[in-house]
C-alpha cells in the first residue's frame, strides 16, 4: 500500500530525514517511536504533501502511485489522512461547513454527487457519539479555544468520518486523558480491517495496548535505525533510547 | 479632457444651473451652494499631494468628459434590475436613474415619517433644509464642496421623534448606457429625531459600458436615543467610480451602525466622519473590501469623541488581489474633557496578489487621559498551516483559500442585522470568490 523508499527531505537547507525505508501492507498496524526532533512529524508532513518540506532523494508510492506527484489534496481523495500532532486553529470557519465542505470535495474528487444533507448529518451525528463528544462542537469554529485533547478527539472524528485507506496519527495520544485514550482507541479500532492500514507516531506504550502494532519501528535522527515486533515497544518503554543510540555509536 | 477642463466645465455649468433656479438665487441655501463652488474653484479637484489623498490618484477618473446635467427618467424595466434590490422583503425604495428621481420604482412614504427626495424636502420641508443642510458634511472638503454646489437631488429620510420605520430603506441609483459618462452628484439628508429608528441600504449601480463617476455627501443627524444602521454596497461596474463623503452627528444615547462593503467598481473612496456630540452614544464602523485587479478602494474614517463617555468600535477588513490596491486612514480623536471614551480601531488586510498593495494608517490623537483606546493593523497573507490543514482534507486550494478568506468576510457580513442582506453579502462574496458554498453560518 504504502512503499518509501530511500527518502530524504530537507526544510530551509536542514537535511531532516536521511533515507527512510518503509513498506506499509494493507491491514497493518505500524508504530514509529523516536526521541523528540528526530524527523517523525516531519515524515507524516511529507507524506501528507506539506510542500514547505523538499524531497531530495527517493520515493513514496501510494496504492502503486507515485504520491510526490500528488497534490495534499489529492493525496487526501486518494485515501490518505494525517491526524496532525498540532491541528491548527482556524477561527470563522464551522465544524460543520468544514466537514461538509470536506466530505463533499472528497465525493466530487470521486465523481459522486454530494452527500444529501440529512445523511451528512446523521453521519455526523454518529460519529460524535463514538467519539463521545458533544454535538455543540459543530457550530464552534475549528479547533478554535478547543482543549488540547479535545483537538485530538477532533482528528479522530474527521478520521471516522473520511475513512480513510492509510491514517497517520501524529501522537493522537499525546494530551489525551485516560478516558479519551481509549474512545480515541476505540474509534481507530472501529476502522480497521483487513484494508485499512495506520501508522501510529507514539512516545508510548499505553496507546499500543489498546490498538496492538504489527510493527514497531525506532526512527533516530532522520532514519529508521531498528524495527521489530510489538516487543520492541516493551523495550524501549523500560530502557529508553539510550542503548539504541549506544548501539549505533559502536557501529 | 483634461483635470482643468473638467474643472473649467464644472464652473460653466454652475452658471448654468444658477440660471436655472429662477427666484431661488437669493436663499441661503443658495448662498451656500455659491460659496461651496468658489471653494471649490480656489481648491480644484484633490490630487495626491494632499495627504489626504496621498494614496488615491484621481486622475485616471477625471480625465472622461462627464455629463453634468442629466434629463428625463429613462424607464427602466423592474424585472431587469430586481436583482439589485433586496427582493425578498419589503422596503421603502428612493430610485434614482441617471441622477432624476423614478417614482416609478420607488416607494416612498410621508407616513408618520418622511422618506422621499431631497429635492422634495427643499420644496416641502425648507425648514427641516435650512436647518440642517451643509451643517455636518467638511466643506473644506473639494469634494464636498462640489456636491454642496451642484446640491439639488438625493435621500431625504426624516425619521420624527419616536417612530420606527416599518421596514428598511433601500437608495439606490442607476446609471444607464444610454446616459453616457455621467458625473452624479446626489446629496442625501438624514435626520433621525430622537428615539426613532431605521435601517438603510444604498448602493449605485452602473447599468452600462461607459465611466461613471458619483460625488455623493450625506449629512446624517441621529438626535437622543435614536438609532441608525446604515449599510453601503458598493459593487458596481468596473467603469464606475464613487467618491462617497459621509458625515453623521451623533447626540446621547444614540446608536449608530454603518457597514460598507466594496466589492467592485474601478476607485471606490469612502470619507466617513462621525462625531459624538452627546454622552452615552455608540457607534460601529465596519468595512469590508474585497477586490481584483485594476480596482482601487481608499477608506478614511475620523471619529470625533468630543464628549465624555462615548464608544466606538471600528473594524475593517481587507483582501486584495492581482494588483488591487488599498487604503485605510483611521483617525480617532478623543478631545480633552471626552474621559471615558472607549475607542476601538481594527484594520486586517490580507494580501493575495503579487502585485496587490496596502497602505494602512491608524491616527489616534488622544488629549483625556481617562479613556481606553487601541488599534491595531495587520498586513498579511493567508496562514500556510492552515491552508495546509484544510487541503490535507480533501479540499483543493482554490476552494481552501475561499473558505479561509469567506471566514474573515464573515467577521464583518455577519454583523449586518437584516438577514436578507446577509444572505445576499455572504452570496456576493462566493461569487467574487468564485466558489459555489452553502454555508450555514
Ligand atoms: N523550518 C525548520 N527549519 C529548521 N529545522 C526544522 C524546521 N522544521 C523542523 N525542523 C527540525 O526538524 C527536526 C525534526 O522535527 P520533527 O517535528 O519531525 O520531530 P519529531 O520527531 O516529530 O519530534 P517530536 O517527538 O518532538 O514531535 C527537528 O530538529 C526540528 O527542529
Ligand atoms: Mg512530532
Amino acid at each position: 500500500m504504502l512503499h518509501i523508499k530511500n527518502l530524504h527531505a530537507s526544510i530551509e537547507d536542514n537535511k531532516i530525514l536521511k533515507g527512510i525505508n518503509l513498506e506499509v501492507r494493507p491491514g497493518e498496524v505500524h508504530a514509529i517511536m523516536g526521541p523528540n526532533g528526530s524527523g517523525k512529524s516531519t515524515l507524516s508532513s511529507v507524506i501528507a504533501g506539506r510542500e514547505e518540506y523538499e524531497v531530495t532523494e527517493g520515493s513514496i508510492e501510494f496504492l502503486n502511485e507515485d504520491l510526490l506527484s500528488l497534490s495534499p489534496e489529492e493525496r487526501a481523495h486518494a485515501g490518505i489522512f494525517l491526524s496532525f500532532q498540532y491541528p491548527v486553529e482556524i477561527p470563522g470557519v464551522s465544524l460543520t461547513n468544514f466537514i461538509k465542505t470536506s466530505m463533499n470535495e472528497t465525493r466530487k474528487a470521486k465523481g459522486l454527487e454530494p452527500y444529501p444533507a440529512k445523511d451528512l448529518l446523521k453521519k455526523m451525528r454518529d460519529c460524535l457519539e463514538l467519539l463521545e463528544m458533544d454535538k455543540g462542537f459543530l457550530s464552534r469554529s475549528l479547533n478554535e479555544g478547543f482543549s488540547g485533547g479535545e483537538k485530538k478527539r477532533n482528528e479522530i472524528f474527521q478520521m471516522a468520518l473520511l475513512e480513510p485507506k492509510l491514517a497517520i496519527l501524529d501522537e493522537t495520544d499525546s494530551g489525551l486523558d485516560i478516558d479519551a485514550l481509549r474512545i480515541v482507541a476505540s474509534g481507530v479500532n472501529k476502522l480497521r480491517s483487513p484494508k485499512n492500514s495506520f501508522v501510529l507516531i507514539t512516545h508510548y506504550q499505553r496507546l499500543l495496548n489498546y490498538i496492538e502494532p504489527d510493527y514497531v519501528h525506532v526512527l533516530f535522527n532522520g532514519k529508521i535505525v531498528r524495527s521489530g515486533g510489538k516487543e520492541l515497544a516493551h523495550e524501549l518503554e523500560s530502557k529508553g533510547y539510550d542503548w539504541i543510540k549506544q548501539e549505533l555509536a559502536e557501529v | 479632457m483634461s483635470v482643468e477642463l473638467l474643472a473649467d466645465k464644472l464652473s460653466s455649468s454652475f452658471i448654468v444651473f444658477e440660471n436655472e433656479l429662477n427666484g431661488e438665487t437669493k436663499t441661503d441655501l443658495h448662498r451656500i451652494r455659491r460659496e461651496s463652488m468658489a471653494h471649490f474653484e480656489k481648491r480644484g479637484f484633490p490630487s495626491i499631494r494632499q495627504e489626504d489623498w496621498k494614496y488615491t490618484s484621481l486622475k485616471p477618473i477625471l480625465k472622461h468628459d462627464y455629463k453634468v446635467f442629466h434629463k428625463g427618467d429613462q424607464a427602466l424595466d423592474f424585472s431587469d434590475i430586481k436583482k439589485f434590490f433586496i427582493h425578498d422583503i419589503d422596503t421603502y425604495k428612493i430610485v434614482f436613474v441617471n441622477g432624476v428621481y423614478s417614482s416609478w420604482l420607488s416607494e416612498t412614504t410621508h407616513q408618520g415619517y418622511d422618506i422621499c427626495t431631497f429635492s422634495a424636502a427643499l420644496r416641502r420641508h425648507r425648514d427641516v433644509t435650512n436647518q440642517y443642510f451643509s451643517k455636518a458634511a467638511d466643506n473644506t472638503s473639494a469634494m464636498v464642496a462640489l456636491n454642496t454646489a451642484f446640491a439639488q437631488e438625493g435621500a431625504y429620510i426624516r425619521m420624527s421623534k419616536g417612530m420606527s420605520a416599518v421596514k428598511p430603506v433601500e437608495i439606490i441609483h442607476f446609471t444607464t448606457e444610454e446616459a453616457g459618462s455621467l458625473l452624479n452628484q446626489p446629496r442625501n439628508l438624514i435626520v433621525l429625531e430622537e428615539g426613532s429608528e431605521v435601517q438603510i441600504i444604498e448602493r449605485h449601480q452602473s447599468l452600462g459600458s461607459k465611466p461613471v463617476l458619483t460625488n455623493s455627501v450625506s449629512e446624517i443627524f441621529v438626535h437622543a436615543n435614536a438609532s441608525l444602521e446604515l449599510y453601503r454596497v458598493q459593487n458596481d461596474a468596473d467603469t464606475a467610480s464613487i467618491i462617497n463623503h459621509t458625515s453623521i452627528q451623533q447626540h446621547r444615547d444614540s446608536r449608530v451602525r454603518t457597514a460598507v462593503f466594496s466589492l467592485g467598481g474601478k476607485l471606490m473612496r469612502n470619507d466617513l466622519n462621525i462625531a459624538f456630540l452627546g454622552e452615552n452614544a455608540e457607534a460601529y464602523l465596519d468595512g469590508l473590501t474585497l477586490l481584483d485587479d485594476g480596482q482601487h478602494a481608499d477608506h478614511h474614517t475620523r471619529v470625533d469623541h468630543r464628549v465624555p463617555h462615548c464608544n466606538s468600535f471600528e473594524m475593517y477588513k481587507g483582501i486584495y488581489d492581482g494588483n488591487s490596491k488599498g487604503v485605510f486612514n483611521g483617525q480617532i480623536m478623543v478631545r480633552p474633557h471626552a474621559q471615558k471614551t472607549n475607542a476601538f480601531q481594527q484594520n486586517n488586510n490580507i494580501i493575495l496578489g503579487e502585485k496587490a498593495s496596502v497602505d494602512t494608517k491608524p491616527q489616534l490623537e488622544i488629549f483625556a487621559d481617562d479613556v481606553k483606546c487601541s488599534h491595531g493593523c495587520t498586513v498579511g497573507q493567508l496562514d500556510d498551516e492552515a491552508l495546509f490543514y484544510l487541503r490535507s482534507r480533501g479540499i483543493p486550494e482554490h476552494e481552501a483559500k475561499a473558505l479561509l478568506l469567506y471566514a474573515i468576510g464573515d467577521e464583518v457580513i455577519g454583523k449586518v442585522r437584516l438577514k436578507e442582506l446577509r444572505n445576499r453579502l455572504h452570496k456576493l462574496m462566493a461569487k467574487k470568490l468564485n466558489v459555489d458554498f452553502q454555508m450555514e453560518i
